[in-house]
């Protein structure tokens, strides 16, 4: 028997639902996260180690932290809830809607820290010769610092990416374990596992350390070879 | 001189004091119980009453009945696990993680239909209705409340028709939690949870929906030879911890 023939339609549903969470996450962190990272690598505010901090807060906090405040936040009595009922549901828990929320707010600092390393690593100097040679700042933006940040925003698209795939505690405890919905894998491999269905959760155990390792390994071989052709 | 001396026996004395204070009474032992959540409240309340009756002391660990089951298997210190079924406790015993002929039924749980909003809840009608958007159940393949609920909406005809709102809480107490914060509407949670508790609306289910659910206490493999455990196990059957397990709206066998 085939590993396809041996994982049932519900498992290949929270396969999907991963994969379309993991990737709805990277691309909205891409948007949010690029500002931020930008703002944090150039401004001489003197808080701005304090909104640095607040964004790798993720790092650091236990999901449940993140989990319980979301629940919260995301009820019917938080703004969660306000904006759930634009169009007529109570509560963003329970939803995808919901998980995307929670998911931005926990990989956050997977995005942001690279990128923001990147645009600082870059220094002033290539845009002061781009403001000589006329270019306006969004176009120096645009044409000088985000191709030369570009293995910051591989690094960070596929940690973030990846962090999400693996995200559990915060799914678990806003999710509701919804197939379709909010079953993602992580929550599926630890219903098999309470349920002692350990050879389903095997191979998805299984295939997660392989996908684990692939990522990782494909992101440091890239980066290298980046690296190399930007010299 | 005489200085020094008086120093080294006063430190011996306080060497000895502490560790007087640490050994306790002679008889006194600690035991690991693995309890299922939805016994949370009543388990502290007789581990309590266990330890100013035989000074021995009862650590609980609590998580869904399936979870610590798995737990128990792969060699969790557990001495004595109280589940909220009675298949688990057979099963541990089938498969000798469990002592041969220690387990009982110590409770026998209710349940109840509740929502945090008033008048939200009225009987099987509100079911029948599905006036709402989220009904949250233990998960069913884990917590044997789950599967009580599971039974109850087969029961009433409304599975189906409900099957779409369902939201799954990892164990009953996250089953409660969502309940509570009002991010589901309504949920089955056990009666237990409500004790002392008159907010909102609820229905208690009747009994005939659903399979009785036998919770089991077992003496595990690990606690054979611990006295405190076998004591533990006992006293769960005394009238103080009955008083108490009727106390949280349990239902007790009769004493035989």
């Amino acid at each position: 028997m085939s590993i396809v023939q041996a994982l049932s339609p519900e498992i290949w549903t929270a396969v999907r639902l991963t994969i379309e969470l993991a990737a709805l996450t990277t691309a909205i962190l891409l948007v949010v996260g690029t500002p931020v990272a930008w703002w944090l690598a150039r401004s001489r505010a003197w808080w701005k180690e304090a909104v640095a901090a607040i964004v790798a807060l993720p790092l650091v906090l236990p999901p449940t932290v993140l989990g319980f405040y979301l629940l919260v936040t995301l009820g019917p009595s938080g703004p969660g809830g306000a904006l759930a009922g634009l169009w007529g549901a109570r509560t963003l828990a329970f939803t995808f809607e919901g998980l995307v929320i929670g998911s931005v707010v926990y990989s956050l600092p997977f995005v942001v820290q690279p990128i923001r390393n990147a645009f600082e690593a870059m220094g002033d100097r290539p845009l002061e010769v781009a403001a000589t040679l006329r270019a306006s700042p969004a176009r120096a933006f645009w044409t000088v610092a985000v191709p030369l940040a570009r293995p910051g925003f591989l690094t960070g698209a596929v940690l973030g990416f990846a962090h999400t795939v693996g995200e559990f505690g915060v799914v678990l405890m806003i999710g509701g374990n919804v197939p379709g919905e909010t079953k993602v894998l992580s929550v599926a491999i630890y219903d098999f596992v309470e349920t002692l269905r350990w050879r389903e959760a095997n191979i998805l155990a299984g295939g997660m350390v392989v996908f684990a390792f692939a990522v990782i390994l494909a992101m440091t071989l890239i980066e290298k070879r980046m690296r190399r052709a930007g010299e | 001189m005489l200085m020094e001396t008086r120093v080294r026996w006063g430190v011996a004395g306080a060497v000895m004091v502490v560790c007087a204070a640490l050994a306790g009474p002679a008889a006194a032992g600690e035991t690991n119980v693995a309890v299922a959540a939805n016994f949370t409240e009543a388990a502290k309340e007789i581990a309590t009453l266990f330890s100013a009756e035989t000074e021995h002391q009862a650590v609980l660990s609590f998580g869904s009945t399936g979870q610590l089951y798995t737990q128990i298997t792969q060699d969790a210190p557990f001495e004595v696990f109280l589940a909220a079924d009675d298949d688990r406790p057979a099963k541990a015993i089938a498969e000798g993680y469990g002592v041969e002929g220690s387990s009982f039924t110590y409770a026998i749980g209710k349940l109840v239909l509740w929502s945090s909003e008033a008048d939200l809840v009225k009987d099987q009608e509100t079911l029948k209705a599905g006036d709402f958007q989220k009904i949250a159940v233990a998960n069913p393949e884990t917590a044997p409340y789950g599967t009580a609920a599971v039974e109850a909406m087969k029961a009433l005809g409304v599975y189906d028709a409900l099957k779409n709102k369902i939201v799954q809480g990892n164990n009953i107490a996250q089953t409660y939690q969502f309940v509570e914060t009002a991010n589901a509407e309504l949920g089955f949670v056990a009666k237990a949870q409500l004790a002392g508790n008159e907010s909102g609306s609820r229905w208690e289910v009747p009994g005939d929906l659903y399979n009785p659910i036998k919770q089991d206490a077992v003496l595990l493999k690990k606690g054979e030879a611990n006295d405190a455990a076998r004591a533990f196990v006992a006293f769960l059957r005394s009238p103080a911890a009955l008083a108490v397990i009727e106390k949280y709206g349990y239902g007790v066998e009769s004493a035989n």
